[in-house]
């Protein structure tokens, strides 16, 4: 189980294949699932530009961590990988790559989606976009797995 | 005793400092350092609370050396 901040533009499908080949586990997992989510050009009905995404150093990585801890005692995995980015942020850039990997697809779905869902809700990020009317923190946050 | 505070994101702006230091006699709960930290500015109700980097409730007491951190609601993913 891995987390990481970057500070920089990653891109996920590389990553992806550089942690999978790394795990050394290649014949024992049968389903891999995975979420990237990119930064969209728009947001209520406003072209937005660049984004800040601010963390609050220690605390983040902290609770990554142990959402990947949870997720492992609660099902049955091989392993897991989360990244997220920090920092200016452009559109189509990668925000969050989600992946897990298990025996079997039930195991993988239901971990990643608890991964994604507790991040979005509970994982210390806030984003500041830049639209053309100026700057704004966004607000809507969401419930959880 | 001394607690580290800090605050993020849009309250950080809007109190104007990211992070201060206070001098207590004794434990306090986090409210208290709320109130003391930001000249009895009213809560937001949506604030989260954290209390040496795990999530917290107001009531909490916090104890010498801890750091206590105020936010909005998050925005990742």
């Amino acid at each position: 189980m891995h987390s990481e901040i970057r500070e920089q533009p990653f891109e996920p499908y590389a990553e992806l294949l550089k942690y999978q080949q790394a795990m050394h586990a290649a014949g024992r997992y049968g389903a891999t699932a995975v979420f990237v989510g990119s930064m969209r050009e728009f947001n209520e009905d406003e072209t937005v530009t660049a984004m800040e995404l601010e963390h609050y150093p220690g605390m983040t990585e902290k609770y990554l961590h142990n959402l990947g801890e949870q997720a492992a005692a609660r099902w049955d995995l091989i392993n897991s990988l989360i990244l997220h980015r920090v920092g200016r942020v452009k559109p189509d850039d990668a925000i969050v790559l989600v992946a897990v990997w298990s025996t079997h697809r039930k195991d993988a779905f239901e971990a990643s989606r608890y991964l994604m869902e507790e991040l979005k809700s509970r994982a210390p990020f806030w984003k500041k976009e830049q639209t053309s009317e100026g700057q704004r923190w966004v607000e809507n946050n969401t419930a959880g797995y | 005793m001394t607690i580290e505070v800090k605050f993020f994101a849009s309250l950080r702006e809007q109190l104007g400092r990211g992070e201060t230091r206070l001098t207590a006699a004794g434990p306090m709960s986090v409210a208290e350092v709320w109130s003391q930290a930001t000249d009895n500015a009213e809560m937001p109700a949506n604030v989260l609370m954290a209390l040496n980097m795990e999530y917290v409730t107001a009531d909490t007491t916090v104890n010498d050396g801890d750091e206590v951190a105020f936010f909005p609601p998050v925005t990742g993913g």
